[in-house]
Order: structure tokens, then sequence, then C-alpha cells
């Protein structure tokens, strides 16, 4: 878990210091750690050959051997190769000249088609469209059941003329849902619904039957959008499913489920290397809600095993407390010190994220304390909650007041040595230090640059007292802000866009893909997104 | 929410883990480097070659543990031969030479074999090889380690085509899959305190979306075949039609299904009166039925952990099953690690084997966690449920 890639390239890289030149076998070395990390996420073998090979390719040109920091170079050199593949050929979903709009969903059982389908709905109707989802899985019991279900919580009707296997059925086929999708479509023009949303059954690649099933729908409708669902665990199985389904129904784009996991989804990058066809979305939930478009650099950071802190100020705005947090935050902007109470709120709610291993794992440039992490007991977490329970209320206001007989005490009622409190007084004088130069609009201090092995990424406190190898320069992501109420906002006129061009964008302050947005305007936020901090904590401050 | 989050964590690590930069940097870089060597390429740790696949002509070392190049040649004692002893044949003293050799971790004795053993099969054979097992879903690690310690048995056995060398690989992996494991389901319950048989509980777990309400529907009718009672417990309240999809699959058997009379109830209150139930009536099995999860969710693994936890209180668990899709890749190791620390996983059901995917995952899965395949699932059928068969999977895996 804690080999990211980068790790992995350092250290291949490790004795190549004061040498100028990268030799073939440095080079190999590159590509195999490479072929391995892409291997471990899944990535289909004959895609990582040809992907390694492109790589390769590139590492032996002048861009790296040339590089002040190979390692860098080469992680960088991959990313972008990611990217390029990944996000490609972004699209919107298009829709038809004259309505309805006719899209159909296809893949294996399991890969989350009749969720996906009420998302799509959701997605679409908050979009100011009318769509209509129509049940053509006859296949599995209680499909329609289920459809019928998740079409009512996202508030969009459904078209079931078929009640679907109901477990007395046990031939091959059930019902004619060809029939069933054409009629749909015609009870959609009939009541002006101006997108039709077809949830057929899942199908192995495999079965002639259910895949020439497959193929008769979509000749039956004609669909403006065939999208293929893909599970983000799938293994090397990705390739043949894929190709069977384009072989089949010739899907347009696919939709990547179950990214909420903690699959590192290399099916995403086979698909779309062996089919070409541009992932369109990402279904990230349980929830209705939980539904996105699919964003490429993510994803690459994500194969690669790299720390993504977008993920985790993603789980942390899940999980903290939206009060304590603006508290939090108006204590801050108002240059009130940061006390020992507000940590120990802090705390709890860290814990709530989970593991504090993983959490912390997650944060790029946690290479270098990777050992320590690894000695990092959860544990110490509760004890230090216990010394700060431990104090009374006036002490955690002002640890200034906290001396030798109170040290002793505290200790006795945490059930801690007094060099225990010590230790942690000292860490939170300095934490609180450090805040109040960040209050004070400082920047971080002891902070020149970002950690090594994440170019483009903050550093940690504690990484760079004496700046270690090269930085590669943080480099603005194009097209996205800092602020983030403004990164929010195309946010929302992206997801607008995906879904076609967007009836009502500025409609929809409180839609599902704004989230957050409106909070933007807040005094305090957006007094500390103008905060002077070092290039590359834009992205942090972004959030989203 | 708010954009002050990262900043707070940025503080929660300073003080939790130790200290300011100053104190920090000097320590990491030291041991930072011993970890990077640790972590340098792969193939350190070669997998232990198991007795059970001795080659002819090795016949008298049988007994000898495996060979592993990292380690010192233990001191083998021969078990004295109670009569005349058969002295082997000198043909297979060379290869005997070559396992001692193979076995001692001195570089003298690397080279030594090198010298005396040639590698018979081109890059491009081993290549091969490696692919058909990373096809499979196996993994990059396992598939490293597993040829490995195939090369050095090639360079000990000196074996010169292909072929045979993946007869080997076959052997290697059955070996692994073994298939002398007990792989039959527990459906006969414990007797309670007061004398009384208890159901055999059965727990079916899984992340969402790999067939787990259909597996329990095709047990059920398993169990049905084989003339025993059964209750189906619904503890799935959160998927849309779940309970129903299930009671559909019960009514097609004669078989009662306890559900909750909305969605979104506790799950463990479910699966607490299907368990009541089913030692009421004095059924002999419950099946029940649970809600996907991811792994990662911290909440979900919690509410299952409860779901174990209230069971208990009424019965033991007899069994509880992991239900793995076979096109899961490298993930599924993780799922059966976390559904293992949460569930205490006893068992596996490898569903929709019926298509291209191979489910290599599980060799992983048993190697790492010794948690063996019990079930199959082979398609939307009704009865298409069978007990896995260890040749037949490793086969399928090669072939």
């Amino acid at each position: 878990m804690f080999n990211s890639l980068s790790d992995r390239l350092t250290s291949t890289f490790k004795n190549l210091r004061g040498r100028g030149r990268l030799s073939e076998a440095d080079i190999d070395a590159t590509v195999r750690e490479i072929r391995r990390a892409l291997l471990d996420a899944d990535v289909a073998v004959p895609v990582v050959r040809q992907f390694t090979a492109s790589v390769r390719e590139r590492a032996l040109s002048a861009e790296v051997s040339g590089a002040l920091n190979p390692a860098q170079q080469v992680v960088k050199i991959v990313n972008d190769e990611l990217v390029g593949i990944l996000g490609g050929e972004t699209r919107a979903l298009q829709l038809a000249k004259t309505p309805p709009t006719v899209i159909m969903l296809a893949g294996l059982q399991g890969a989350g088609k009749t969720t996906l389908a009420g998302k799509l709905g959701l997605a679409l109707k908050e979009q100011g469209h009318t769509p209509l989802l129509v049940a053509a899985d006859l296949q599995r019991p209680n499909a329609v059941t289920q459809l019928s279900v998740v079409a009512e919580r996202a508030g969009v009707p459904v078209f079931a003329p078929h009640p679907g296997n109901q477990g007395m059925e046990t031939d091959a086929v059930i019902g004619d849902p060809v029939g069933v999708a054409r009629q749909g479509v015609a009870e959609a023009r009939a009541k002006q619904h101006d997108v039709v949303i077809v949830d057929t059954a899942g199908r192995l690649g495999v079965d002639q039957v259910l895949m020439q099933q497959a193929a008769d729908i979509r000749d039956a409708v004609t669909p403006d959008e065939v999208l293929f669902v893909i599970d983000a665990m799938i293994g090397q199985d990705a390739v043949a499913t894929a190709q069977a389904f384009l072989a089949g129904v010739d899907f347009t784009g696919v939709v990547l489920s179950k990214l909420d996991g903690d699959a590192r989804g290399g099916a995403a990058l086979s698909v779309a290397t062996v089919t070409g066809r541009p992932i369109m979305f990402a279904s990230t939930g349980e929830k209705l809600t939980d539904f996105e478009v699919f964003h490429p650099d993510r994803m690459a950071s994500r194969i690669l095993d790299m720390g993504d802190v977008l993920t985790l100020i993603e789980q942390a705005e899940r999980a903290f407390d939206a009060g304590e947090a603006e508290k939090m935050a108006a204590k801050v902007a108002s240059g009130e010190d940061f006390t020992l109470s507000d940590f120990l709120v802090q705390m709890q709610q860290m814990k709530k994220l989970g593991s504090m291993k993983k959490m912390l794992g997650m944060l790029p440039g946690m290479a270098q304390m990777r050992d320590q992490l690894e000695n990092f007991d959860e544990r110490e977490v509760d004890r230090v909650q216990a010394i700060i329970q431990s104090m009374t209320p006036a002490e955690r206001d002002n640890p200034k007041i906290i001396n030798g007989s109170r040290r002793a005490r505290i200790a006795r009622g945490s059930g801690q040595t007094t060099s225990a409190v010590n230790g942690l007084l000292d860490r939170f004088t300095q934490a609180q230090k450090m805040m109040r130069q960040m209050g004070k609009g400082g920047g971080l201090p002891g902070m020149p640059g970002g950690m090594p092995g994440m170019p483009g990424m903050p550093g940690m406190p504690g990484g760079g007292k004496k700046s270690r190898g090269k930085q590669a320069p943080a480099k603005a992501k194009k097209g996205k802000s800092g602020n983030p109420a403004k990164r929010a906002q195309q946010e929302r006129e992206a997801m607008a866009k995906a879904l076609g061009g967007g009836v009502a964008p500025s409609s929809a302050p409180g839609s599902a893909f704004g989230m957050g947005g409106a909070k933007g305007a807040q005094p305090t936020e957006q007094d500390l997104a103008n905060l002077e901090l070092p290039a590359g904590f834009d992205k942090l401050l972004g959030g989203r | 929410m708010n954009d002050l989050l990262w900043l707070w964590i940025l503080l929660g690590v300073v003080v939790l883990v130790g200290g300011g930069a100053a104190l920090l940097v000097p320590r990491s870089r030291r041991r930072g480097t011993t970890t990077r060597d640790e972590s340098a390429p792969t193939g350190t740790a070669p997998p232990s070659v198991p007795d059970a696949v001795v080659a002819p002509g090795t016949a008298a070392p049988g007994t000898v543990p495996p060979s592993t190049p990292g380690m010192a040649v233990p001191d083998v004692v021969e078990p004295e031969a109670p009569a005349l002893e058969t002295p082997e044949p000198a043909a297979g003293r060379m290869v005997r030479l070559r396992d001692r050799l193979a076995r001692s971790g001195s570089p003298l004795g690397a080279r030594l074999l090198s010298v005396l053993s040639r590698d018979h099969l081109t890059e491009d054979d081993w290549d091969e090889l490696e692919e058909t097992l990373l096809l499979a879903d196996i993994g990059a690690g396992p598939a490293g380690e597993l040829l490995d310690a195939l090369r050095t048995r090639v360079r000990v056995l000196g074996v010169r085509d292909a072929a045979s060398v993946r007869a080997l690989l076959r052997e290697e992996l059955l070996a692994i899959v073994d298939p002398s494991l007990d792989r039959a389901v527990t459906t006969t319950g414990p007797v309670g305190e007061d004398g009384a048989r208890l159901p055999a509980v059965v727990l079916v777990v899984g992340v969402n979306g790999t067939g787990k309400t259909t597996t329990v529907g095709k047990l059920a009718r398993v169990l049905v075949a084989q003339d025993r009672t059964v209750v189906l417990g619904a503890a799935d309240t959160f998927r849309a039609a779940a309970a129903d999809q299930l009671q559909t699959w019960g009514s097609r058997v004669g078989v009662q299904t306890v559900r909750s009379d909305r969605d979104g109830a506790d799950p463990a209150a479910v699966a607490f009166d299907a368990v009541k139930k089913g030692r009421a009536d004095g059924t002999d099995v419950v099946l029940v039925d649970t809600a996907g999860r991811l792994q990662n969710k911290a909440g979900l693994m919690d509410e299952l952990g409860k779901i174990t936890r209230v069971i208990t209180r009424e019965a033991p668990l007899a069994e509880v099953l992991l239900v793995l899709d076979a096109t899961t890749g490298q993930n599924g190791l993780n799922q059966a690690r976390v559904f293992g620390e949460v569930a205490g996983v006893t068992g596996i059901v490898l569903t929709k084997l019926d298509g291209t995917a191979k489910g290599g995952i599980v060799v992983a899965v048993q190697r790492e966690l010794g948690v063996p395949v019990k079930l199959v699932g082979l398609g939307e059928g009704p009865d298409d449920l069978a007990p896995f068969d260890a040749e037949q999977f490793v086969d399928g895996l090669l072939g």
C-alpha cells in the first residue's frame, strides 16, 4: 500500500545522482517498475505492453536525461501519457436533434446499470430534461421492481409494461425486451419526454443469444448514445468484455462504476485504449447523486497509486461536521489562537475518516515519512485525546498555565508519562505558531517547496527544511481556477456541458453537481482563498 | 464545505506524527534509504516450493523442506532406512546436487548452479508463461514469485521444453490451490445449550454487484434438493427490491424469507429475526443475504460487524461466504482481507465463471489468507452453482 510508483521510481533512480545521463539499463528498470504498477492496477496486459513501449520511447529521449530530476520527469511522462489516453476524447452526451434522445445502457451483470439509470435520470432531470426510464431488463428477478424504485427515488417516470422475471421463468430469454424498448421510445414520443434511458439486462460477452438480443434492442431503438457500464474493480477481463460489447452493441461512451471503492481502476485505461471510446462519467457511490463527470487527471494518479489529495479532501468533506468547520474557519480568519480544545474537536472529526495511516498515506510526498507512518500506532490518537481530556478547560484554552504540578496531574489523569504530555505540548506550540503565521497570511513556514516525488504538489511540514532534490516547478492546471467558488462553478458547467449543452446551467446552484458551490460566497473563505500560499496550494484550496 | 480542511489535516499530522520539521528530517532521511532498498524490485522472497510436487527422479529427498535461496541450508537428517537401502540411480545425483546448490544461499552456490545447469528455455517462453498467469488475474507479484520458483526448479531438473514447464507450473498452481482442502459448506448447526440442534447460519457477504442474492437463491435450491429445511434472511435492506429478489428465489422452492416491512431497516435486526425464526422452527440452515458494501467504507463494514455480532447471540455462524466476481482484478485480495477481518470469512464463492474471466485472484487470496473457494457460480440458470473443482480451475487458468 505504501509503495507508490513515485517511491519506487525514486528508489530506482537513487544511485543515479551525480551521473549526468540515464543509461539503457536505468530506463529498463524504470519501465519495469511502471509495468508492475500498471499490472497491479489491473491494466490489461496488452495495454500495458503498448503503454510501456511508448513511455520507454519518450523516456529515452532528451527530455528525461536532460532533466534535473529524472524520476520526476519519468513520472510526469507517464502521467501525461495516461491523461492523454484517458481524457483524449472527452465529449458531451450527444442529444438528438429531434427528441427523444435515446440512451441505452449495456454491461456485464452487476456492473451497476440499473442504479446508473436512476442516477443519469436524476442528473438529466436537474438539467431541465424530462427523462423516461425504460425497464428492458426482464432477465434478472425483480430488476424491473428495482428500476421502478430507483426511478421513484429520482422522481423520474418509468415505463415498465412487462413485470420481468418473477422467478418462475427459466427460459434463456424472458419476455420481449426488444419490444419493450421500442414501445418505450414510442411512449416517450407520445408523452413528450425528451430523453429515454433504456436499462438492459446484464450479459456476458460470450453469451451469443443475449448479445444478439442487445444488438436487436440497439437496432430497434437506434440510440443516440450507447453507454457501456463497467465496474472499476474489473481485472484482465476488461479487454475481452469491452471488445465483445464493442462488437455487439458498438457503444459510444463508457461509464466507470464503483469508483468509490479502493480499486485502482486500471480498467479505465484498458477500455479507453482498446476501444478508443471516451470515458464519460464516473459513478462514485450508492446515492443517486453520486455521479460525476470523469476526471482523467485524477484517474491517472489513482492508477499510478500516487497520493490523491482530492480524494482525501472529498472524504474529509463528507466526514467533517460543517458547523464545526465553519467555526474553525471564522476563528482562523479573526486571528484568534488555535487552542487545544479546537484541536480535540478536529481530531475527533479526523477519526471519523477512518484509519489515520491510510489517510496520511494519501497525502502526496509522504514517501519520506512512510516508515514512520508504518510504525504509527493508531492508538496514538486516543492517547493524545486522553491527555487533552485530562486538562481543565482553562488549560486547554491557555496551555501556558500548565506548570509542573499540572503536568504531573495531567499525566496521571491520562495514564501517560509526563514526558508524553510535554511532547504533546511542544508539538502543539509549534502547530499553533504555524497557524498564527498562516492567519497572518504569511504562508507556511519552513516550506520552501513541495516534497520530491510529486511535482506540483504541496509539501508537508517537516518535508523541506532543506529542499531535497530539485523541484519540478508547480504547474498550474489549465482551465481550473484556484478560487473555490469559481472552481465549483466550472465544475457545474462541465457537468451541464457533459449532459448535452445544459438547458439551464445557471438555474441549478444547488444541483447535485455543484455541491457546496453556493458556500463559496462566504467572506471568510474568500479571504482564505486570497492568502498568499505557496504555489500548488491552490489545488488543495480548490478542494475539487 | 470548507476550505480549511486541509489545514486541519496538516496540523493533525504535525501534532500526531511526531513533531516539528527539524525533528523529522534527519531521521526520515536515514530510514528512508533502508526502506527503499527493501521496496526495490521483485523476487527477493521466492515462494516455497511445496513438497507435494517433487518431480520424478528425486525420490529420496522428497521430504526435504522447500527450497528457499534466501535461507541457509537446513541440515537434512535422512531417515534411516529400516533394511536394505536402494541407492539412487546415478542419473539423479546431478539433480540432487543442483537442488542443494539452489538452496544454498551463498553466491558461490548460485554461481556453481549456473555453471552446472543451463536454462534451456528462451526468454520468450518465460514471457509467455508470465502472460498466461497475468491474464488470469493472478497478479504481478504472485506471478513473478511463481515463475522465479519455477525457474529454479527447471534449472535443477534440467527440463528442456516449454510443454513440460507448463506441466510443472500446473503442478505448482495446483499445490497452491490444494485440491485436498475441505471445501464443504457447513450446513449442520451445533447443538445448543438446551440440547436442541441450532440452525447452521450461513452469512453471505461481498461488494456490490457480485451476485450475493443470486448465490443465496441458488444455494437455497441446492439445500432444498438435499431435503434440508431452509430460512432465508433478507438483510439487504438497502438496495431497491433486493428483498423482493430474494423472496422470489425462495418462493420458487417453497422457502420462507424473513424480511423487513420497509426499506432501510436495520439489517442486523432482520438477520437476527431470520436466525431466531430458524431456531424456533427448527430449520437446518439459515441463509442470510447482506447488502453489497465496498470494503473501504468504514461505516458499512461496521454495520457488517454488527450483523455478525447480533447473529451470534442467537446461533454461531457456521459459515461466512464471501462472494467474489470472477472478473475482479487485484482488488479482490483487498476485499478478501477486509471482509475477513470484519466478518471472519470461511469460504469464497466465485461467481460469473461462465464468462471469459478466469478468476485467478482467488489463487492470491488463498495463498495470502488461506481462505478456500468453496462454490462456483456458472451462469444465470437457477441451478448453476457447483462445488469448486481445483483441477478444472487450474486448467482453466492456464488454458
